[in-house]
């Protein structure tokens, strides 16, 4: 371990570290524009000059490793000369239009230049532009302002796994670009516009809407996948503005998905203000007592064996439990959080979570994709995946659709069969697998969503053990899921109780007419033609498939507007804050439900939203600590049976459409035109 | 199909290719791209349309963009159509110290084009180019492969006029001079002049 001295300290370091990481360690700032701990080191800004003993000029701190010995200044009149010097050079080309600029308020060359730049400027002579490119629906460009830090490249090539942006031309002449006009083929694109460190890159569907000091920011989470990334949401007023990640190590580092970055104009699009009740065939706005009234008179004329709930992608803990609860106590155990028809029960933890957790994928040294597209259906977990592969020794096989997953992935075949195979002992990938230290398999829904559902988790279980992927400090058994409210469904026991049908059996029931009534908590994903006759409550915050089949309607909140705990795919417990309050008279989903309880006579042992929760986390003791992702042991699961060797694929088509908040957005709609409408199979769902 | 459309190496050029990436460690294999690129400029006269650039880059296994970085950085790769003979001419100091002004002005008259330009027959280009690093022999003149050395208005004239009618002129210094030997003649120890 060198010791260094900086500034008259002396510090011991690591070796391989960098001097500009080892004066954060002591506090120092040092300005940098091109340095990203999280991206490869370029060294081309020379903002992070240092005097550095025995050295004739300046050195880059952010390229220079420490050596035993070194002596390091950062405060001298030289360093500060030198910076000034940069800044001005930087500043030569740089429009400085500020005022007009949406990186102004949070812009680094602004915060740097007046920090370390002069006061004035000396140049009079022409500056040069250069023309914007267009890099899509989502990143609109300023390269006026560009300095060149090539961040936004490095990104690309190396987090986003697209080699598609590069520089073109040199010295005076040089653009950052892609050369052919194309949008970024990235799901990850939008963080450019978040390491960009001057007004080049900006967010498109927010350019020219808000300054940023007037936003409010709430640190809430993500729910438009089963990741939970950690998301900062600005917000002005009663409106969301923009959605901005932030860092949290175990899930989504510094970086989420666009879909979770740009959906957030579907939160004013097409949203349920009022209840609606439908007479004559035709939805009709109502007073809520009317609604509940409406609903609570059905239910009491039914009772409890004739009706059945389903819960969406969307639905937080908190409606889940009380909707259970309002379920139990009129005697319905027709209960099903699985929409999508997912063979997975609720009796094993392990059996249902991604139990690597997704910071521990940097340990795996080989994984196996059972009928998953983890690009599309975990956009993050996916970047995890090709942050390992960069770092070499990690090979990923994967049974179902072949993929361009970003990184190189071994396609073993499509169907059941290979995996059959491989669960028999008779594949060779059982050798790979074995001789592994740290294997894993991933299982997507696409593979268990499927009437042998069962059987092919059986398989997957099977595998595991064979293969000696659960071990004392290691489980290597994941399922990757695709809804926010799964795990929190599962959690809880939203499944079908004694005798209870599920989600498939509920359709049937509903179509035969052998059920009375359905309650959807956000439940746009089932075949709503199935549901018959049958009288439809849905209770959410979109006019979707689920509101559009109703016969109730009951406004709910989005995940921005309401206090609600979700589980990630990981088990990993997450609170979500409110934003912004919900639209019209839309309310909270749990309290919806408490007062249908009130009106249906069946009392609910709650008032508040703490006594809710404390009755989740009597039940469900590992409610109570949220944001870890605890281990969970590890029992038999799957029912063993035949599997249909029709090939696995993955559940989601399109990535920009997957729940009702996307399908109202409209820069999800032109995202999906552009790259699903007219590439299709570019990323290969269906191989 | 026009050529800047659709680009393969010709068997002998791919051949020619694979030579060259041989040269090189395995796994570096992109270190061929300035040769591959030069040779795909050659068999598409002169130039490198996106086809060749993206041919390369699949030849080599890199992504198009690497390539596009690389062609637009050199200058000497040219990402538009050029004439049969690309007339460079030095204006760098030394040249322009010894009459590279008379040498484009001469160049303008006789082709009828200005530099970045290319003639109607498409027979000729005419570009400023910076060092060309034959200063001794300034001013100096890349054409194909070869440099014209020691020019002056009239003997880039007629250079110019043997290009048109298809003679392969003398490369070199175009008047009474050995390499880049003192012009006045050989002045060494064992020289006459001596």
């Amino acid at each position: 371990m060198p010791k260094l001295t900086i500034n008259g300290t002396e510090v011991t370091v690591d070796a391989g570290t960098t001097v500009l990481q080892a004066c954060e360690q002591l506090g120092i700032e040092i300005p940098r524009f091109c340095y990203h701990d999280r991206l490869q080191i370029a060294g081309n800004c020379r903002m992070c000059l240092v005097e550095m003993e025995k050295s004739p000029k300046p050195i880059a701190s952010c390229a220079m490793p420490v050596n035993e010995g070194m002596v390091i200044r950062t405060n001298t009149p030289k360093v500060r000369k030198a910076r000034n010097g940069v800044m001005e050079f930087l500043l030569i080309n740089h429009p400085l239009d500020c005022p007009i600029c949406d990186q102004g308020g949070e812009c680094d060359l602004q915060d740097q230049a007046m920090a370390y730049g002069l006061d004035r400027s000396r140049y009079a002579e022409f500056k040069r532009a250069v023309p914007d490119k267009d890099l899509g629906p989502l990143i609109e460009t300023h390269m006026t302002r560009c300095i060149h830090c090539t961040r936004c490249i490095r990104f690309a090539t190396d987090v986003a796994g697209v080699e598609e942006l590069g520089t073109m031309g040199r010295g005076e002449h040089m653009e950052i670009g892609t050369y052919v006009e194309k949008a970024l083929t990235s799901e990850l694109s939008g963080n450019m516009i978040d390491l960009c460190p001057v007004g080049a890159l900006n967010s498109k569907p927010y350019a020219y809407t808000a300054r940023t000091w007037e936003l409010v920011r709430t640190e809430t989470i993500d729910v438009l996948d089963a990741v939970g990334s950690n998301i900062n949401v600005n917000s002005r007023g009663r409106e969301v503005m923009r959605v901005l990640p932030r860092l949290n190590e175990e899930i989504n580092e510094e970086w989420i998905s666009d879909k979770t970055r740009f959906a957030y104009d579907g939160l004013r699009r097409n949203r349920l203000d009022r209840p609606y009740v439908r007479k004559n065939g035709v939805l009709e706005p109502a007073t809520w007592q009317e609604a509940l009234g409406t609903v609570a008179s059905k239910m009491t004329g039914i009772g409890g064996g004739g009706m059945a709930a389903i819960a969406g992608d969307l639905a937080c803990v908190e409606s889940m439990m009380a909707l259970k609860d309002v379920f139990e106590q009129l005697g319905s155990p027709h209960l099903d959080c699985r929409q999508d028809g997912a063979k997975l029960g609720a009796s094993v933890r392990a059996s249902y979570l991604f139990n690597t957790t997704i910071a521990g994928i940097e340990d795996a040294d080989v994984c196996l994709l059972i009928g998953t597209n983890p690009r599309w259906e975990a956009a993050l977990v996916n970047a995890r995946l090709r942050k390992r592969y960069l770092r070499g020794g990690f090979r990923v096989f994967s049974i179902g659709p072949r993929l361009d997953l970003t990184f190189p992935v071994e396609n073993l075949g499509a169907g059941p069969e290979t995996l059959g195979a491989i669960a028999g002992g008779g594949h060779p990938l059982v050798e790979t697998l074995s001789a592994a230290i740290r294997p894993m398999l991933v299982v997507g829904q696409g593979a268990l969503a499927r009437p042998d559902g069962a059987a092919i988790l059986a398989a997957a279980w099977r595998i595991a053990v064979t293969c000696r992927m659960v071990r004392d400090s290691w489980n290597g058994f994941n399922v990757l899921h695709t809804a926010a409210a799964r795990v929190g469904g599962l959690d809880i026991g939203f499944v079908p109780g004694k005798d209870g049908a599920d989600t498939g059996a509920i359709l049937d029931g509903a179509a035969s007419g052998r059920l009375g009534l359905v309650y959807l908590l956000g439940a746009d994903g089932i075949d709503m033609r199935r549901l018959g006759s049958t009288f439809v409550v849905y209770q959410g915050h979109h006019g979707d498939a689920g509101a559009n089949r109703a016969d109730v309607v009951l406004p709910g909140a989005a995940y921005t507007e309401k206090p609600a705990t979700y589980v990630n795919t990981e088990g990993r417990v997450q609170q979500a804050k409110r934003v912004v309050f919900p639209p019209g008279e839309a309310r909270e989903d749990w309290a919806i439900v408490r007062a249908l309880s009130e009106t249906v006579g069946a009392h609910l042992p709650y008032d508040n939203l703490n006594e809710l929760r404390s009755r989740v986390e009597r039940q469900f003791p590992h409610f109570t600590a949220h944001d870890v992702a605890p281990r969970a042991p590890w029992s038999s699961f799957g029912t063993e049976g035949r599997m249909d060797p029709a090939p696995l694929r993955s559940p989601i088509d399109d990535f920009y459409m997957t729940d009702p908040i996307c399908r109202a957005s409209e820069t999800m709609a032109a995202c999906s035109a552009l790259y699903v409408g007219s590439a299709p199979g570019k990323t290969g769902t269906h191989g | 199909m026009s050529a800047a459309e659709q680009f393969t190496f010709t068997p002998e050029n791919a051949e020619m290719a694979r030579a060259i990436v041989a040269k090189y460690p395995a796994g570096k294999q992109q270190s061929a791209l300035l040769p591959l690129l030069d040779l795909a400029q050659r068999q598409n006269q002169g130039w490198l349309p996106r086809a060749a650039m993206d041919h390369v880059a699949a030849f080599l296994g890199l992504a198009p963009i690497r390539v596009y970085e690389v062609a637009t950085f050199y200058t000497m790769y040219n990402l538009k159509s050029i004439g049969r003979h690309h007339v460079q001419v030095c204006t760098t100091t030394p040249c322009w110290l010894r009459g590279s002004d008379q040498i484009i002005d001469a160049c303008r008259h006789r082709l009828g084009i200005d530099v970045g330009e290319t003639t109607p027959d498409g027979k000729f280009s005419l570009s400023e180019v910076e060092c060309l690093a034959a200063c001794v022999n300034a001013p100096v003149v890349w054409v194909g492969d070869d440099f014209f050395e020691d020019l002056d208005a009239a003997s880039m004239t007629r250079l110019l006029d043997d290009l048109a009618a298809g003679k392969q002129p003398k490369a070199g210094p175009q008047i009474k001079r050995q390499t880049s030997a003192p012009a006045s003649g050989a002045k060494t120890l064992t020289g006459k002049d001596a």
